[in-house]
């Protein structure tokens, strides 16, 4: 099973510089350590010590935040688009 | 006789962003997000510089704008983009006060700034002045109407390309007010969330300076004139308490910046100073925070009609947050109605017609009062952000109606006897 994930450009450093990269992942938390393996070192910037989301960071899936659905739980169906995105903006 | 100290030092005031958690510093750039932990950059400065800059001398004999206090704002320019913005009226009041049981409220009245009447004028002269001096053509933001205004009028004025977006459900006036000025225009399908989450991902591509994205340590800056522009009107003095609405929760954050700007190069005197920030109940994050003893703002899906503070996802609520409790302060949330309550008192009592926010922020101050949470002597300045002829659908249906009539005095006479039938009734109803 593999989702599409949208890259932030702070992060992309991490992805060889790509923008949108395809992993797997049943859920969200299993998405995050999917991404740690493909690409070192991006889940200590994705999320903080409690190894939750940091809150300065928003995370999409098919451009629902999800912290209207089941947060870091929300479970992943083949296909899924999910997209990383820096909360500071607007206003 | 006294002596002006001749300030002669004119050094670049600012000198690097930095991130808010962490402490990491980065360039004078378009930057917006620290690397590491994604938290907001904000620009430090040079306060031994400034101080050796300014005085309150140097300051009242600057332009009669925002650029008065240019020594505390991000811009390297000589020329910045002056359009007469800032400077508007405190209004000491008095009817709306005694209707309130205060005995010490000004009214901090930016329904008439220039060149959009809002407050989104200041930052906006801001962040073009900045994104002209880092070489953007193109100028771009989110907005829920009143930025859209003022980023095109302005860009209109500085000769730069603009391209804003907006939520597809704003107000009539919001949406003319900024086609007038033809940028290109993106109305979404969506809420202001979903536009700036839009917005966030096209910044990236196309290098364009969004003044709220990219821009925004600079553009955010220029709130701080909310608070230099209230302590120079009081007579050199901070207020006691503050009333300001809350959307994305920066204009809060950086009135209490200014006032503490101000204290440290010694122009005014310290003073505890209690911040109060007002929510639509139909889009309370911060408020719901407050109350809940809550350090992190959840998200909501915003639905009230005070949609210029409308955002269900406050990029500075923590630090709203942090700012109402550590002044012993409050963050309160009004209904719909409330909120149309809130414009008419203010323009039956003052003369002031404001738009949603500015209802909410007067209804929010009633409630505050009546919950015994201003003190009647405390100095308080309650700051009105924006003008309600840009709204006018939110008090359709609920004010008056002229009276049509034939040109004949016998017509006129008649119609007039109505009327003081219809006020002696509503008299009656109010002493029900």
């Amino acid at each position: 099973m593999t989702v599409k994930v949208l890259v932030p450009t702070p992060l992309q450093k991490f992805t060889n510089n790509q923008a949108t990269i395809e992993c797997g992942g049943s859920n969200i938390d299993e998405l995050i350590d999917a991404l740690e393996s493909n690409c070192p070192g991006i889940k200590a910037r994705i999320c903080d010590e409690t190894g939750k989301p940091r809150r300065f960071l928003n995370l999409y899936v098919n451009s629902e935040d999800i912290r209207f659905l089941e947060g870091t739980d929300t479970a992943l169906a083949d296909g899924d688009e999910v997209s990383i995105v820096p909360a500071v903006a607007g206003g | 006789m006294t002596q002006t100290p001749i300030k002669t030092s004119t050094g670049k005031t600012f000198t690097h962003l930095v991130s808010k958690e962490g402490g990491v510093k980065y360039p004078l750039k378009a930057l917006n997000v620290c690397e590491e932990t994604f938290s907001p950059l904000e620009v430090a400065y040079d306060y031994d510089e400034i101080r050796r800059q300014v005085s309150r001398e140097s300051i009242e004999a600057g332009p009669h704008s925002i650029w008065r206090y240019k020594a505390f704002l991000p811009v390297e320019s000589e020329n910045p983009i002056d359009v007469g913005t800032g400077m508007t009226p405190l209004v000491k009041s008095n009817r709306l006060a005694r209707q309130l049981g205060l005995k010490n409220l000004y009214i901090k009245n930016d329904a008439v700034n220039m060149p959009t009447l809002s407050f989104k004028d200041r930052v906006v002269s801001v962040a073009l002045t900045r994104a002209r001096e880092l070489g953007f053509s193109t100028v771009s933001c989110a907005s829920t109407g009143n930025l859209a205004n003022s980023t095109a009028a302005i860009a209109a004025h500085a000769g730069m390309d603009c391209c804003v977006f907006i939520p597809s459900d704003l107000e009539a006036g919001k949406v003319l007010g900024t086609l007038i000025y033809n940028p290109t225009l993106m109305a979404v399908k969506g809420n202001y969330d979903q536009v700036n989450r839009l917005c966030s991902e096209v910044g990236n591509s196309y290098g364009w300076g969004f003044v709220n994205i990219n821009l925004r340590p600079y553009y955010s800056e220029g709130s701080k004139t909310l608070g230099y522009e209230v302590a120079e009107q009081l007579g050199w003095e901070l207020p006691d308490h503050i009333v300001a609405p809350l959307a994305s929760g920066s204009l809060f954050t950086k009135i209490y910046k200014g006032f503490n700007e101000f204290v440290k190069v010694g122009l005014v005197d310290e003073k505890a100073v209690r911040f109060s920030g007002a929510q639509a109940e139909g889009c309370s994050p911060i408020a719901q925070a407050f109350k809940e003893g809550r350090d992190f703002v959840t998200p909501v899906k915003p639905n009230t009609i005070a949609k210029s503070i409308a955002i269900g996802n406050p990029a500075d609520g923590c630090y709203a947050l942090e700012v109402a409790r550590k002044t012993n302060g409050n963050i309160e949330s009004v209904t719909d109605a409330e909120i149309v309550e809130g414009m008419k008192l203010l323009a039956e009592t003052e003369g002031i017609f404001t738009e949603t926010a500015g209802g909410t922020t007067i209804a929010v101050l009633k409630k505050l009062v009546e919950a015994g949470k201003i003190n009647p002597d405390e100095k308080t300045v309650v700051y009105i952000t924006g003008n309600g002829l840009k709204t006018q659908e939110a008090v359709q249906g609920y004010i008056g109606q002229p009276f049509i009539i034939e040109p004949k005095l016998e017509s006129f006479e008649r119609a007039l006897e109505r009327s003081r039938t219809l006020e002696r009734l509503e008299w009656q109803q109010t002493n029900v």
